[in-house]
């Protein structure tokens, strides 16, 4: 594994991402996700949505550490508003 | 009647779940972490969080390729679609010179990548090159090793050579698989060579052509080694596309975590731009 050059911070955003998937599995497998059409312009699963929302929150990162002088952390909480709003009325 | 649900066949897709977890995931992951890092060797390494991503992001030359990259990318889709729907429509059906126009348009797609650089690096040659000599005898003036445009065309008309067989052999299998009745019913209504095209043909070929467009799309734009060997990137920076500026910056100057860091931006922009279109293409009939 030492090759592979971990930091603390990326393993936690790994096992994050992990944890999100192996939950929207278990979530998909107790209740299945209907397709519907929420505030975007398409009909998504809840899976789509969770797609939507994790790359918006990459963008939004490249936004903030790109355009303004912000703390990361303030792109993060945007992200996570963000990623509620799209899974909750997407 | 119950349907048996049984899931064993879940395990069939182990073996593939395992080798992209190899080719791609993990080597994804380290890309990851060494983004966040300034690496000097294995030993001396130093966490710098999102500095190699303000740089990468901030950097005049990334910029430039991005253009370019876009702009290419966009041409190549905007020739190399059209051309390979008109080629598919005006293929022979039937008979033996269906099967020779198949062999022919297959020929350029066997062809590797930096053959066909060297291919056309030879061809477009204004002293020994079949189309640089006689285009400079017609009073033409060509070198796209000194000109920028001619550098663009001679890079662009490469691809359009190479790679619109795909499109066409996408687009004449989507076309076989129409059944006749169709056409039959058309001749019934009369109805003109564009309002078959239009209403029967071109929605058939709409998976086909999703396809396509996503190949080429990704393909053009992470394209490296044809412009490489044609033009070095050149004149100047002029054909220097993303996947280039991205070998300097990791193999020439060894920056390992901006170079990193800017591999992430550049599969997000794929990334982004392949489900927008992939989103477009199959959202369109539902949102009619």
């Amino acid at each position: 594994m030492e090759w592979m050059a971990w930091t603390t911070p990326t393993a936690l955003f790994f096992v994050a991402i992990g944890l999100l998937l192996a939950g929207m599995t278990t979530w998909e497998l107790r209740s299945p996700s209907i397709p519907r059409r929420g505030l975007l312009p398409i009909s998504t699963t809840r899976g789509d949505r969770l797609f939507i929302g994790l790359l918006g929150s990459a963008y939004l990162h490249l936004l903030v550490i790109g355009v303004t002088g912000w703390s990361i952390w303030v792109a993060t909480a945007l992200s996570l508003v963000w990623l509620l709003c799209v899974m909750r009325w997407g | 009647m119950n349907k048996v649900q049984n899931n064993k066949a879940w395990w069939l897709v182990l073996p593939v779940f395992l080798l992209v977890a190899f080719s791609a995931v993990i080597p994804m992951m380290t890309v990851v972490n060494y983004s966040v890092q300034d690496i000097f060797d294995q030993s001396s390494r130093y966490f710098v969080g999102t500095d190699w991503y303000k740089q990468v992001l901030l950097d005049p030359r990334l910029h430039d390729s991005l253009l370019r990259q876009f702009i290419y990318s966009a041409c190549v889709l905007l020739i190399e679609i059209p051309l390979g729907i008109a080629i598919a429509l005006t293929m022979p059906t039937k008979g033996r010179w269906s099967s020779l126009v198949l062999i022919i348009l297959a020929i350029p797609l066997l062809i590797p990548w930096n053959v066909v650089g060297t291919i056309w690096q030879i061809f477009g040659r204004a002293d020994i090159g079949l189309l640089g000599s006689t285009l400079n005898a017609m009073g033409i003036s060509y070198n796209y090793a000194a000109n920028t445009m001619d550098a663009w065309v001679t890079v662009l008309v490469m691809d359009v050579w190479h790679w619109t067989s795909l499109v066409a052999l996408l687009c004449y299998s989507g076309l076989r698989a129409i059944p006749d009745v169709y056409y039959q019913a058309a001749r019934i209504d009369r109805a003109s060579a564009w309002a078959v095209f239009r209403h029967i043909q071109l929605p058939k070929m709409k998976s086909v052509l999703l396809i396509a467009v996503m190949l080429r799309f990704m393909d053009s734009f992470m394209i490296y080694t044809e412009p490489f060997v044609l033009t070095g990137g050149g004149p100047g920076n002029a054909t220097t596309f993303l996947s280039q500026t991205l070998t300097q910056m990791a193999v020439g100057q060894f920056d390992l975590g901006p170079a990193a860091a800017f591999s992430l931006v550049y599969f997000l922009i794929i990334l982004l731009v392949s489900w927008l279109f992939y989103t477009a293409m199959t959202h369109s009939d539902a949102n009619r």
